[in-house]
């Protein structure tokens, strides 16, 4: 069935086109849309896209780091400033798809994908969606618990504070194929450390619910105290608690609640 | 529905074509341009044997929407012998048994074509990382990874 194709100069009509039809939804890197196109989706009738040079836009040289919606991996990989970022860019598909896939898109992305967002959540990101009057922004975790309903929404930008230093922000992604393969589950914490003790830990999970999620238990087991053996063993006990992980092909959700820990416990801890 | 016409470079040459909105580009290279050699694996994303060249830069041809490609350069497999020689990659594979069945091996090409133009001598490792979004079920990719390093080191062509 052929597809309406609908392309924009600037992001604000492209979101006046997608609140307008609800059958309507936004392309971007093509990863997540021409992939249900293939697959004969015939849910989607209208796609809808924005050429403007502020959805590709990044901001990396302050503190604060904002990059547009249709910022590809393969772009993170090349800014050097964003090498927090570099390991979570680099654990997504191969370098086609990275030449491709958006950090926009992979909000969207369902498990075994979305990886980026696991680091995004720990890093306690703000996106920015168009909105009836000019931008809006909503917390990442916001933003996800409402995931289904934003298919109509155009994410403009994500944007995050950078890690203190190299060693409070760790990402680590599970895949049974190396160097690439979908996620049996993905980790991303946050442990600032002040005055030898963990301030506003904040640890993100992907594959271990429909949406990635917060560990919030794991991170009450790490606030307040410093990051040791002692805390590291009560987060990682405490890391299955609130999930509710999937069976699929690449994992059983029994084994992905046995791992979880094991994988926390080794990121905390600064293994391999 | 109406066609949508479509421009582009194809190996060196402008092609003009009609298109159906939401035609992926591998549709449009083989069923409107008749270019079979990029093929058509999951359509998922997953597999690589469609990989092009947009731009110079490596692309999956099922996931692109053909009308993006407006304006823009494609290479494929067919662009890639010299005349009649084959291109120094294409020689090391079949010096090296890098192909077998042969369905991954247009995928496998044009990663391999993109990794020696931005970087002529890569690691192995470098190697590994620039076939990872590419699968071949025969081969076991060593002979495919040898053949790559053949080619960057100047040895296929000995």
């Amino acid at each position: 069935m052929a597809v309406t194709v609908k392309t924009f100069t600037s992001a604000s009509e492209a979101a006046g086109a997608l609140s307008s039809d609800r059958s309507a939804r936004y392309f971007g890197g093509g990863t997540l849309i021409m992939r249900a196109l293939n697959e004969g989706d015939v849910a989607i009738s209208t796609v809808v896209r924005a050429q403007d040079q502020a959805l590709t836009r990044i901001e990396a040289s302050g503190p604060r780091v904002t990059l547009g919606a249709g910022v590809t991996f393969a772009r993170v990989l090349a800014e050097r400033d964003l090498g927090f970022l570099h390991a979570p860019a680099r654990s997504i598909g191969g370098p086609a798809v990275r030449n491709m896939g958006t950090v926009g898109g992979n909000l969207f992305a369902p498990n075994p994908y979305g990886d980026f967002t696991v680091a995004l959540l720990a890093l306690d990101a703000t996106v920015t969606v168009a909105g009836g009057f000019g931008a809006r922004d909503i917390p990442i975790e916001e933003f996800l618990q409402a995931r289904e309903r934003q298919t109509g929404t155009l994410v403009l930008s994500v944007s995050c504070t950078r890690p203190a230093s190299t060693e409070a922000f760790r990402y680590r992604k599970i895949a049974r194929i190396k160097p690439k393969g979908g996620s049996v589950i993905t980790l991303a914490a946050h442990v600032p450390i002040s005055g030898g003790r963990i301030a506003g830990a904040r640890i993100a999970l992907g594959s271990m619910a429909p949406t990635q999620i917060r560990a919030r238990a794991a991170e009450r087991a790490l606030e307040g105290r410093s990051l040791d053996t002692a805390s590291i063993a009560a987060a990682a006990s405490a890391a299955t608690e609130g999930t509710s992980p999937a069976d699929n092909a690449l994992g059983s959700a029994w084994y992905r609640r046995e791992i979880v820990g094991v994988y926390l416990r080794r990121l905390l801890s600064g293994q391999e | 529905m109406s066609k949508i016409p479509l421009q582009f470079r194809h190996n060196g040459r402008d092609v003009a074509i009609f298109v159906d909105g939401g035609t992926n580009l591998l549709v449009a290279l083989r069923e409107l341009i008749g270019d079979m050699t990029p093929k058509f694996g999951c359509g998922q994303g997953g597999c690589g044997t469609c990989s092009v060249l947009i731009d110079g830069e490596l692309h999956l041809s099922c996931l692109t929407l053909a009308e993006t490609v407006a304006g823009r350069s494609i290479e494929t497999l067919d662009g890639m012998k010299q005349g009649l020689n084959l291109h120094p990659l294409q020689r090391a594979f079949a010096d090296h048994f890098a192909a077998q069945c042969g369905y991954c091996t247009p995928g496998m090409l044009m990663a391999a074509k993109s990794l020696l133009d931005r970087n002529p001598s890569p690691s192995r490792d470098e190697v590994v990382e620039a076939i990872s979004g590419n699968i071949c079920r025969c081969t076991g990719y060593e002979p495919i990874i040898n053949a790559i390093l053949a080619a960057a080191g100047g040895r296929a062509s000995a």
